[in-house]
């Protein structure tokens, strides 16, 4: 079993691990030497800061796992009511860059009844070199244990390095489940893929205590290496058509033991956008006042073809669905456009906003939000809705 | 029949704060709670209890102090509680976690539901569930907005999707991750933290489990982190003034030249 111990002849007691330590896990003793408490999660921090090299770790000889049968990118393009979700494009251009780097390749992993097949030519024209295409009518429903249970099929068939998924809801619910069923490493929403051509492994930055710390995650290991990614974090490529690829078709077995099905699904009136996939989203807090007052900025994202978020406040006072909530314990959104009405930018707030341009409107010229905000506006925000809904009508400005 | 809750403990807030001069992360004195996610499946435990007897257990990976949660979750209502405490669990990822949370639960004979929260809030990951599920070989749904009906053998549940809702059923034995749309979590009475002041949680460390224990801890973690930066949130922000109109006008215009918005016709 992994151990970390100081050297207590070699600890002068200087304290650099005792700062370094990210969990605040070390202190000096009575002795004056280091001496690392319950909290240590074994990271190596220490030993790294450590000028006199007095902390060991010393970690266990792992197996080795043969990975030289391991090649190829795979994505999992989430097909849903018919429908190929825009996250799946997204991801083969991002593998598209990244195979070319590893000198490999990206094949589009589709699965549901017959009609799949007939989103191939995108597939392709967006970056795959291969679509594999998992059949069988049972998989027309997103299930998490249909869908396990032929995935894991095909990656001990074909053996693919690389599977990355988009961090949808479906995507979030069963990625972990084949991850656990393969006993190999998932790293949760990454933002950045990068390739280390030299050790060929792929590395995984994710943000971590709600956006303030970012952590580069390896599975150096274990095959495959899988990540997800929310939807919006990576730009699809341009639809080439005249990329040429090979569609292989699996007819695939389900597993014998379904156990969960889904009755029905329903889109909450009102609630139809998915706020994580707007282009443009017109947020309100606490600042907005009242409830009724909501409906300016639901008129404002109307005229602008957006969708309306919400802080914590107005979800836990009963003014909005929780399906609106934006920040850390709601959802991450990525739109071009976010303007933030009375919200004062709390840390859990900003959590969930990933924007390529932030409006702020706040009455208040110290609150936090403007510091996260490129165009900032001190006044009233409901003066604010009420002016640009009327100037947008006057002026007839529409969405690009 | 039992349902059994994890918890986790985690700091009370997210803000990092940095050292100026070594660049590190400070965390001192900052207060550690329960995971704000299981405090509502704690709650959806103690609902069910009252309402078809079952037997509750909460059950939490990591260092002694951890204690302290698992007692609040007590005096909440949950009747045992169990640390699974070890230096061979620490370092664990969210594989690793899994593992160690379905050995602690085979060693207490398992559940016939399992309730996490949809994710915690240092790592984010909402991994921990799904993985628990599938070790233990058992269907699970995330992010449940409202037990409809449940029985020994089966239940409803509504869960929220990218797009709306949808209604799930599924055969028991089962694991839920539950999201604040569940119930309101109530507060601990008088009586409640009296009785569990000293109440006992059992503790098991790596040897108690029927577990493989490279598969645990830093060493069963197929995931490493190599390196940790804190992100350049630096803008350049440009105030608008004026009057209301003023600033509405200015916004616009800047919205069009950035090729947000455009003039219709
Ligand atoms: C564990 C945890 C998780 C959390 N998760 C989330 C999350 O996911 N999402 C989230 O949003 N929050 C979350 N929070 C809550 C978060 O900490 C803040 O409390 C919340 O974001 C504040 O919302 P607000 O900005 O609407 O309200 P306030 O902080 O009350 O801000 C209101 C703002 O409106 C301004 N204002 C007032 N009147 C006007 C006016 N007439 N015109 C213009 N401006 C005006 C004020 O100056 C102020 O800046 C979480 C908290 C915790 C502890
Ligand atoms: N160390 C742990 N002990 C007990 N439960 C945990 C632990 N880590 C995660 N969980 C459970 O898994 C859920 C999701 O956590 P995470 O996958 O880390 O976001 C939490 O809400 C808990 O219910």
């Amino acid at each position: 079993m992994a151990s970390i111990k100081v050297l207590t002849d070699v600890c002068t007691g200087c304290e650099t691990c005792v700062s370094a330590c990210p969990f605040g896990a070390i202190a000096l003793n009575d002795d004056g030497v280091a001496e690392i408490g319950d909290t240590c999660t074994l990271c190596g921090s220490c030993v790294e800061a450590c000028p006199f090299e007095a902390i060991e770790l010393t970690k266990d000889e792992e197996k080795t796992v043969d990975l030289s049968m391991w090649h190829g990118i795979w994505v999992f393009c989430e097909i849903a009511n018919g429908t190929l979700r825009g996250v799946g494009p997204e991801l083969l251009g991002q593998a598209r860059k990244l195979a070319d780097e590893l000198h490999t390749d990206v094949t589009a992993l589709i699965l549901g009844d017959e009609g799949i097949k007939d989103f191939a030519p995108e597939l392709i024209a967006r970056g795959a070199d291969k679509v594999l295409a998992a059949v069988n009518p049972g998989l027309q429903q997103l299930n998490d244990i249909a869908y396990t249970g032929v995935i894991c099929e095909l990656v001990q068939k074909y053996h693919p390095e690389i599977i990355l998924l988009g961090a949808t809801g479906f995507g979030r619910s069963m990625a972990p489940r084949v991850a656990a069923r393969l006993r190999t490493g998932l790293t949760a929403d990454c933002t950045i893929l990068a390739a280390d051509t030299e050790n060929h492994l792929l590395q995984q930055t994710r943000p971590a205590f709600g956006g303030n710390l970012m952590a580069t995650i390896i599975c150096p290991k274990h095959r495959p290496q899988m990540a997800t990614v929310r939807p919006k974090v990576f730009a699809p490529l341009a639809a080439d058509e005249s990329r040429k690829g090979e569609i292989i078709v699996e007819n695939v077995q389900l597993p014998k033991d379904i156990l969960v099905e889904t009755l029905k699904s329903s889109t909450v009136a009102g609630e139809d956008v998915n706020i994580a996939d707007a282009d443009i989203i017109v947020a309100v807090g606490k600042g907005i006042g009242s409830a009724k007052n909501i409906a300016l900025a639901e008129q404002l994202a109307d005229l602008l073809g957006g969708a309306v978020a919400v802080t914590r406040p107005l979800v836990d006072l009963g003014w909005y669905g929780y399906a609106h909530q934006v920040g850390q314990t709601g959802k991450t959104v990525a739109p071009r456009l976010y303007i933030a009405c009375g919200i004062s930018g709390a840390i859990q707030h900003l959590a969930g906003i990933a924007a390529e341009t932030v409006v702020a409107v706040n009455n208040d010229p110290d609150a936090p939000i403007f510091a996260h905000a490129h165009y900032a506006i001190n006044s009233d925000c409901v003066d604010f809705l009420q002016t640009m809904v009327e100037t947008i009508k006057e002026k007839g400005y529409k969405a690009v | 029949m039992k349902i059994i809750v994890c918890i986790k403990q985690v700091p009370a807030t997210n803000e990092v704060r940095l050292d100026p001069v070594t660049n590190t992360i400070i965390r001192e004195g900052i207060e550690s709670i329960t995971n704000p996610f299981d405090t509502y499946a704690i709650e959806e435990a103690i609902r069910l209890k009252k309402k078809l007897g079952w037997q509750t257990a909460a059950v939490s990976m990591g260092i002694p102090a951890v204690k302290e949660i698992l007692r609040d979750s007590m005096a909440l209502g949950i009747d045992e509680a169990y640390l699974l405490s070890d230096r061979g669990f620490a370092g664990a990822d969210t594989l690793a976690t899994a593992y160690a949370l379905a050995g602690g639960i085979q060693k207490i004979g398992g559940g016939q539901l399992i309730i996490c929260g949809k994710m915690a809030t240092d790592g984010d990951t909402a991994q921990v569930g799904p993985m628990l599920a599938e070790m233990l070989s058992i269907p699970h749904v995330t992010d449940v907005a409202e037990i409809i009906r449940i029985d020994e053998k089966e239940m409803v549940c509504r869960k929220l999707t990218d797009d709306g809702y949808q209604e799930i059923k599924l055969h028991l034995p089962a694991l839920i991750t539950v999201n604040k749309e569940i119930n309101v979590p109530g507060l601990p009475s008088m009586q409640g933290i009296l009785d569990t002041y000293d109440a006992p949680v059992t503790t098991y460390t790596v040897s108690d489990l029927d577990v493989a224990p490279e598969l645990l801890g830093l060493a069963g973690s197929p995931t490493q982190v190599v390196r940790t930066f804190i992100p350049n949130l630096a803008i350049d922000n440009e105030w608008l003034t004026g009057t209301v109109n003023q600033q509405t006008d200015a916004l616009l215009s800047r919205l069009s030249e950035h090729n947000i918005i455009e003039k219709e016709g």
